[in-house]
C-alpha cells in the first residue's frame, strides 16, 4: 500500500477511535475494547474496500456491512460518521432515550446500518442471507460482516458457517475480531472457541490470518478475499483490545465500560497525536 | 364426506402456485420439507428453495438478510421449531426492524399425533403473540390456508402462519374473503358466541348443530387471524350474546382465549370459558383419541357454552 493511502487511513482509524470513545463517554455506557480493535478494518472497510453511498444509503447495488458483534456499535456508528451517513454530532446522543444511535445497531432508525444486531451469533447468519439473496438475484455487491472471537463461542455461527460453505457464499467475507477478551476474561479461559482458523478450514472456509492493526495485510487480505469464487472467506484478525488508548489495551475491564471525564480526556489526547 | 386435505399441505401448493405470480418469492427449510410440504414449491422452483439443514436459528436469521436484498422469504419448519427453538431469531432479526419475512409453521398443536409432546407445539400463539408487529395467521382449512398465504405475501413485514398436519374438510367455497386482521361470522346466533381458529372452527360448527338441537343459539366465529385481533366483531359479538366460549388446538394460557379475555375485560367484561390445552404437554396417540383426551371435541365447546350461559348476570 502506498505510504499516502495509509497515512490517510491511519487518519480515519483514530479519528473512528476518537468518535467511539467520545460516544461511549458521553452515554457513560457501551463498549470500548471491541470498538478500538476492529477500528482499523472499519477504516479500510468503508474508506477502501466497500462500494457505498452515504447519499443514498438504501441503494440496492451496495456493498453490506453486518456488525455481528452488535455491542461495538460504537465503532460502526463512528466509522459512518466518518464517512458522511450522519452528523458526527450525533455520536454524543448515543444511549440516549431521544436518539437514533440504539446500544446496539437498529437498521431502520440509523442511516448505513445494514441489519439490526446486538444478539450475538444472529448477525452473521444475516450476511448469509444477503450473500445468498445477491447470487440468487444476479447482483454483484459483496457482504462484509464482524464476528467477536467470544462471539463464536455461539452454536449459530458454526450453523452460518456451515451453510455460507454449502451455499458456495464466495461473496460472503466475515472479519473474526481476534482481540483475546471477553466480558468474563481471556476467550481462552472462558470457554476456548480457538484454533479458529483450524475450525473454519474444516468448515470449509477460505481462511486468511493477519494483524488487524497492519493495513498492508488488511489490504492484502481483503483482495484475496475477492480472488475466492468458490467459498467464503474468514479474515481471522488478530487484534488488541482497546487498541489505541493506553490504559484500555488488553485489559478486560474496558470490554463494556465507560471512561471518566479524565481518563476520557487522557485518552483523546493519546488519539490526537496518533493523527 | 368430501375430500379431507390439511393445512400444510395447502400450504405447500399455495407456494408453488404463487411462485408464478411472484418472482421473489423464495422458501427457505430445515430438513423437512416433505413434512411441511415445501418440497411442493421445490419440485417446481428447485431454484428458489434452499435447505438449511437442521439448523432453525440459522435458517430464521439467513430469511431476515435475504429479505434485505428484496427477496420474500417463507421459512419452514415445525411450529415447535419455528416459534420455540428460533423465537429469539424471530424476535431480534425478523421482528424487531420489522422485516419482510412469512413463517410457515406446521404441525401445530396437538393434532401431530404420534409424535408426541415434543412435537406438539401448543405454546406457538404465545410466544408470537408477544412479539410487537408479528401478524398471526391460523387457517380454519385449505381454502383458507391458500387465502392466507396471498395475504401475507401482500403484506409488509413478519408474518407467522400456523398450519396444521391433520387432514381436514374444506368449508369456504371460493367466494369466501379473507382480510388479515378480519374475523368472520360464520353463523349468526344470539344465546352464545364461539369464537374460534384453526380446526376448531369445525368442531365450532358441530357444537353449534348440537346447541341448536337444544334450542340454544350460538353465533360462530373464526378468527384467522389471532394478531392483530378482529376487537371489534369480538366486542360486538360478546356485547350481543353476553357470554363467550373460545375455541383453539393451543394452551388455554397465551393463545385465542387469552386474546379474546383481555379484549373484552377493558371494554365489555363478558364470561368467557376457554376450550383449549389446558397447561399441559401433549402425548403420543391416534389423533381422534388424543383430541377426545384433551377436550378439543364439539361435545366440550357445547358444555362450555352452556356453562358460559349459565355465568350470565
Amino acid at each position: 500500500m502506498e505510504q499516502a493511502k495509509k497515512a490517510e487511513l491511519s487518519r480515519i482509524a483514530t479519528n473512528i477511535r476518537m468518535g467511539a470513545l467520545t460516544a461511549v463517554f458521553s452515554a457513560s455506557s457501551g463498549h470500548p475494547g471491541g470498538s478500538m480493535s476492529i477500528a482499523d478494518i472499519m477504516a479500510y472497510l468503508y474508506f477502501s474496500e466497500m462500494n457505498v453511498k452515504p447519499e443514498d444509503p438504501k441503494w440496492e447495488d451496495r456493498d453490506r456491512f453486518v456488525m455481528s458483534k452488535g455491542h461495538t456499535s460504537p465503532a460502526l456508528y463512528a466509522t459512518l460518521a466518518e464517512k458522511g451517513f450522519f452528523d458526527k454530532e450525533l455520536l454524543t446522543t448515543f444511549r440516549q432515550a431521544d436518539s437514533i444511535l440504539q446500544g446496539h445497531p437498529d437498521m431502520k432508525a440509523v442511516p448505513g446500518v445494514d441489519m439490526t444486531t446486538g444478539s450475538l451469533g444472529l448477525g452473521i447468519s444475516a450476511a448469509c442471507g444477503m450473500a445468498l439473496a445477491a447470487k440468487h438475484t444476479g447482483k454483484t455487491f459483496r457482504v462484509y460482516a464482524a464476528v467477536g472471537d467470544g462471539e463464536s463461542e455461539e452454536g449459530q455461527v458454526w450453523e452460518a458457517a456451515m451453510f455460507a460453505a454449502h451455499h458456495k457464499l464466495s461473496n460472503l467475507c466475515a472479519v473474526l475480531d481476534l482481540n483475546g477478551l471477553q466480558i468474563d476474561g481471556p476467550i481462552t479461559e472462558v470457554m476456548n472457541p480457538t484454533p479458529h482458523d483450524e475450525k473454519f478450514r474444516a468448515f470449509g472456509w477460505n481462511v486468511i490470518v493477519i494483524n488487524g492493526h497492519d493495513f498492508d495485510q488488511i489490504e492484502s487480505a481483503f483482495e484475496a478475499a475477492k480472488k475466492c469464487t468458490d467459498k467464503p472467506t474468514v479474515i481471522i484478525a488478530n487484534t488488541v483490545k482497546g487498541k489505541g488508548v493506553s490504559y484500555m489495551e488488553n485489559q478486560v475491564s474496558w470490554h463494556g465500560a465507560a471512561p471518566n471525564k479524565e481518563q476520557y480526556e487522557q485518552g483523546m489526547a493519546e488519539l490526537a497525536a496518533q493523527l | 364426506m368430501a375430500d379431507k386435505i390439511a393445512t400444510r399441505e395447502a400450504y405447500g401448493n399455495a407456494l408453488a402456485e404463487f411462485g408464478d405470480k411472484y418472482p421473489n418469492l423464495v422458501v427457505f427449510d430445515a430438513d423437512l420439507s416433505a413434512a411441511t410440504k415445501t418440497g411442493v414449491f421445490k419440485k417446481k422452483f428447485p431454484d428458489r428453495h434452499f435447505n438449511c439443514g437442521i439448523a432453525e436459528g440459522n435458517m430464521a436469521s439467513v430469511a431476515a438478510g435475504a429479505s434485505t436484498a428484496g427477496l420474500i422469504p417463507f421459512f419452514s419448519t415445525f411450529a415447535m421449531f419455528a416459534a420455540g427453538r428460533a423465537f429469539e431469531q424471530v424476535r431480534n432479526s425478523i421482528a424487531y426492524p420489522h422485516l419482510n419475512v412469512k413463517i410457515g409453521a406446521t404441525h401445530a398443536g396437538i393434532s401431530v399425533g404420534e409424535d408426541g409432546a415434543t412435537h406438539q407445539c401448543c405454546e406457538d400463539i404465545a410466544t408470537m403473540r408477544s412479539i410487537p408487529g408479528m401478524v398471526i395467521l391460523n387457517p380454519a382449512d385449505a381454502a383458507e390456508a391458500r387465502l392466507a398465504v396471498e395475504a401475507a405475501i401482500n403484506y409488509e413485514g413478519p408474518v407467522y402462519l400456523r398450519f396444521g398436519r391433520l387432514a381436514l374438510p374444506v368449508i369456504f367455497d371460493e367466494n369466501y374473503k379473507f382480510e388479515i386482521g378480519r374475523g368472520v361470522v360464520l353463523a349468526e346466533g344470539t344465546d352464545v358466541s364461539i369464537i374460534a381458529t384453526g380446526l376448531m372452527v369445525h368442531e365450532a360448527l358441530a357444537a353449534r348443530e348440537i346447541l341448536a338441537g337444544e334450542g340454544i343459539s350460538a353465533e360462530i366465529i373464526n378468527i384467522h387471524t389471532i394478531k392483530p385481533l378482529d376487537t371489534e366483531l369480538v366486542i360486538a359479538s360478546a356485547s350481543k350474546c353476553g357470554a363467550v366460549v373460545t375455541a383453539e388446538e393451543h394452551n388455554i394460557i397465551g393463545g385465542l382465549g387469552s386474546a379474546v379475555c383481555e379484549t373484552l375485560a377493558g371494554a365489555v367484561p363478558t364470561p368467557v370459558l376457554r376450550v383449549g390445552v389446558e397447561d399441559t404437554f401433549g402425548r403420543s396417540g391416534k389423533v381422534p383419541a388424543l383430541m377426545e383426551m384433551y377436550g378439543l371435541t364439539a361435545a366440550n365447546i357445547v358444555a362450555k357454552a352452556k356453562a358460559a350461559i349459565a355465568l350470565k348476570k
